[in-house]
């Protein structure tokens, strides 16, 4: 037994304590306080569009108000907004019914804005020659669940194809352009063959398709307007001529008009109304909603209507809560002007 | 052939073999080193230091990620030391006695250096992020790192006491010294060059860890410096992990310009141990 054991040396226990006492006295008092920030969270679709109004907004408040912005998926934006943890959540789908749910048992109030449309797009490898265009149906044929395995040549998507292998690349199973991609073509969200290569990162997907001409895949619209020298857009036919007739490429225009269809969707922010009582939120999402369509379109989106951003800021000032998809995540068939009725 | 010509052979074998591993090593960190400084060297301005992100690649910079990174590093480095430093003297200086107790702590800190770091994270998210309510602060991404990285620390504190020769301490007693002024004037002065290279070293993985800072929910977009702990901040890795996932060009180059800045501070704190440990070797005398 040594004598001196019981020594334990006095700077160690005062940093220690310092550290425990920065912790948990101290921590918990500053955490909260208010300092002028607007937090938002969610869909990497989004991100670009709120990280441009974000940043205008702070040029012109001069470092007022300040504003963050992260990026967890649609998904992982919600669970933090329905814990209150963020005050905003960028959504590239409607809120799902669990979402809603568990908002509703924190007793979290939201306001469902639309900011701009994405388009989906279908590419091909640039030497792909066979393709000239898909209908929905091909595309099902592809990606429903029950082509794993079975639908591998691209002969068997329609007569006198190549005998080639077909490749296909796609989001991860995380993401709302995932979700609503399936909603689309499949018919349920998330139904999808599991045999694909699979990014979280699109411009993974870029390259892929880029370097296999037995490549097919899809994703934002704002990416491939950034890589048209490498991939091959496709026309889809969603065999319905009441939205136009025949195959339609994306463009701002056929999304706009609503005949790039089914292919085309609206993103979101939905707001924590009580959030919006803090008049640098309220500013944040007046400012949004007024900027929305330059801003939007400078960053590779296409914006909604003018009209209809008068009418969701009017929503706004209403504080109108709730969703018009009823809690069903991505949906079809709901037009722009239902998103903004108040 | 005669073992001594054997024995040559394969002594030039063995020798050939050691410098094909060396090169590979090398071969891959030029190529990266080339790789990066060829897109982003030219991107690398005072403007792209001091300024915010932005939406336009020409006009973004790194500047809240790399106060970020600056701030998370100090807090890091003041809550990692003394805790880390403390338990490496505790369990080699204090606990002579090896008993069940001990050796389990020893076990659980050597599995702790192997734990992946995003599960570092998910405890900094349930502890410091949710249960201490500290947010998405500074505080909670030091503290978090200092998870991270107090294995190493205290692993490489009691790596550098093992090395003092036992009879310094045995002289030090003789002459009516207690364990704390051994520990304190004769052993930590003896072994801190080896502490503060294990530390800085720690250090420098920290830097670039991304994903236990994403999971506490560090942020993507910040156009603001904090002005404490409890500010949100963004850090490097992670404004790089953004950029590469961009789809404009010129946010890939920022991206390569600002794995230089990261490359450049990861460098300046390896030169700093390198430095700090031969001024201090150079002091001691027996």
């Amino acid at each position: 037994m040594d004598r001196t054991r019981t020594r334990t040396p006095k700077a160690v226990w005062v940093i220690l304590a310092f550290v425990v006492a920065t912790i948990a006295g101290v921590g918990t008092e500053y955490a909260h306080a208010a300092r002028r920030l607007v937090k938002i969270d969610g869909s990497s679709t989004v991100f670009p569009i709120t990280e441009a109004v974000a940043e205008e907004f702070q040029i012109e408040k001069r470092g007022r108000v300040m504003v963050t912005v992260g990026i967890s998926g649609t998904g992982g934006g919600f669970k933090k907004f329905c814990r209150g943890e963020v005050d905003i959540v960028d959504a590239s789908r409607p809120v799902k019914s669990v979402e809603a749910a568990l908002c509703r048992k924190n007793g979290i109030e939201y306001i469902e804005l639309p900011v701009a449309y994405d388009g989906i797009a279908v590419m091909v490898n640039p030497q792909n020659n066979w393709v000239d265009h898909l209908t929905v149906k091909e595309l099902k044929k592809m990606w429903e669940p029950a082509a794993q395995g079975r639908i591998t040549k691209w002969s068997q998507i329609r007569r006198g194809w190549p005998e080639r292998e077909i490749h296909l690349f796609g989001p991860g199973v995380d993401s709302g352009t995932f979700d609503y991609f399936t909603k689309a073509i499949v018919g349920k969200s998330g139904a999808s063959r599991g045999d694909f290569t699979a990014s979280e990162d699109d411009n993974v997907l870029v390259q892929g398709i880029a370097t296999d001409p037995d490549a097919l895949g899809f994703f934002g619209l704002a990416y491939y307007e950034h890589n048209r020298d490498k991939l091959k857009l496709v026309p889809i036919d969603d065999g319905n001529d009441s939205n136009g007739k025949g195959p339609i490429l994306p463009s701002a225009e056929t999304v706009n008009k609503g005949t790039y269809q089914p292919l085309s969707r609206p993103v979101f922010i939905y707001v924590s109304k009580e959030a919006a009582s803090r008049p640098e939120v309220d500013e944040f999402v007046s400012f949004y909603l007024e900027n929305a369509g330059t801003l939007s379109a400078e960053v590779g989106y296409i914006p909604l209507p003018e009209d209809i951003y008068k009418r969701a800021l009017r929503k706004f000032k209403k504080r109108k809560t709730g969703s018009v998809f009823g809690g069903k995540g991505a949906k079809m068939g709901v037009t722009i002007h239902d998103l903004v009725r108040h | 052939m005669n073992r001594l010509a054997y024995n040559k052979l394969v002594d030039r074998f063995f020798k050939l073999a050691a410098l094909a591993a060396t090169i590979v090593g090398l071969v891959f960190l030029f190529t990266l080193v080339w790789d990066i400084a060829h897109d982003g060297a030219g991107r690398i301005s005072w403007s792209f230091l001091t300024s915010f992100p932005s939406r336009r690649p020409e006009r973004a910079g790194i500047l809240s990620a790399l106060v970020g990174t600056i701030w998370i590093m100090g807090l890091t480095a003041v809550f990692a030391f003394p805790i880390g430093v403390g338990a490496g003297v505790y369990l080699e200086e204090y606990t002579k006695k090896k008993n069940l107790i001990t050796r389990l702590i020893e076990i659980n800190i050597a599995n702790l250096a192997g734990v992946p770091s995003i599960i570092y994270g998910l405890l900094g998210l349930g502890i410091f992020v949710r249960a201490l309510s500290l947010e998405r602060s500074l505080l909670t991404g030091a503290l978090t790192l200092t998870l991270l990285i107090l294995p190493i620390i205290i692993i490489s504190t009691r790596e550098a006491l093992k090395a003092v020769p036992f009879s310094i301490r045995e002289a030090s007693y003789a002459l009516g010294a207690t364990r704390w002024q051994t520990t304190y004037r004769q052993v930590l002065p003896v072994a801190l060059p080896g502490i503060l290279t294990g530390t800085i070293l720690a250090l420098s993985r920290a830097i670039g860890e991304t994903a236990p800072l994403i999971t506490i929910g560090a942020l993507t977009y910040i156009a603001f410096l904090p002005e404490s702990v409890f500010d949100p901040f963004t850090v490097l890795p992670i404004q790089i992990f953004n950029w590469v996932s961009r789809p404009q060009k010129g946010f890939a180059v920022n991206a390569a310009a600002a794995i230089i800045v990261l490359l450049v501070l990861t460098l300046i704190l390896n030169s700093i141990a390198i430095y700090l440990r031969h001024r201090f070797q150079r002091r001691i005398r027996w």
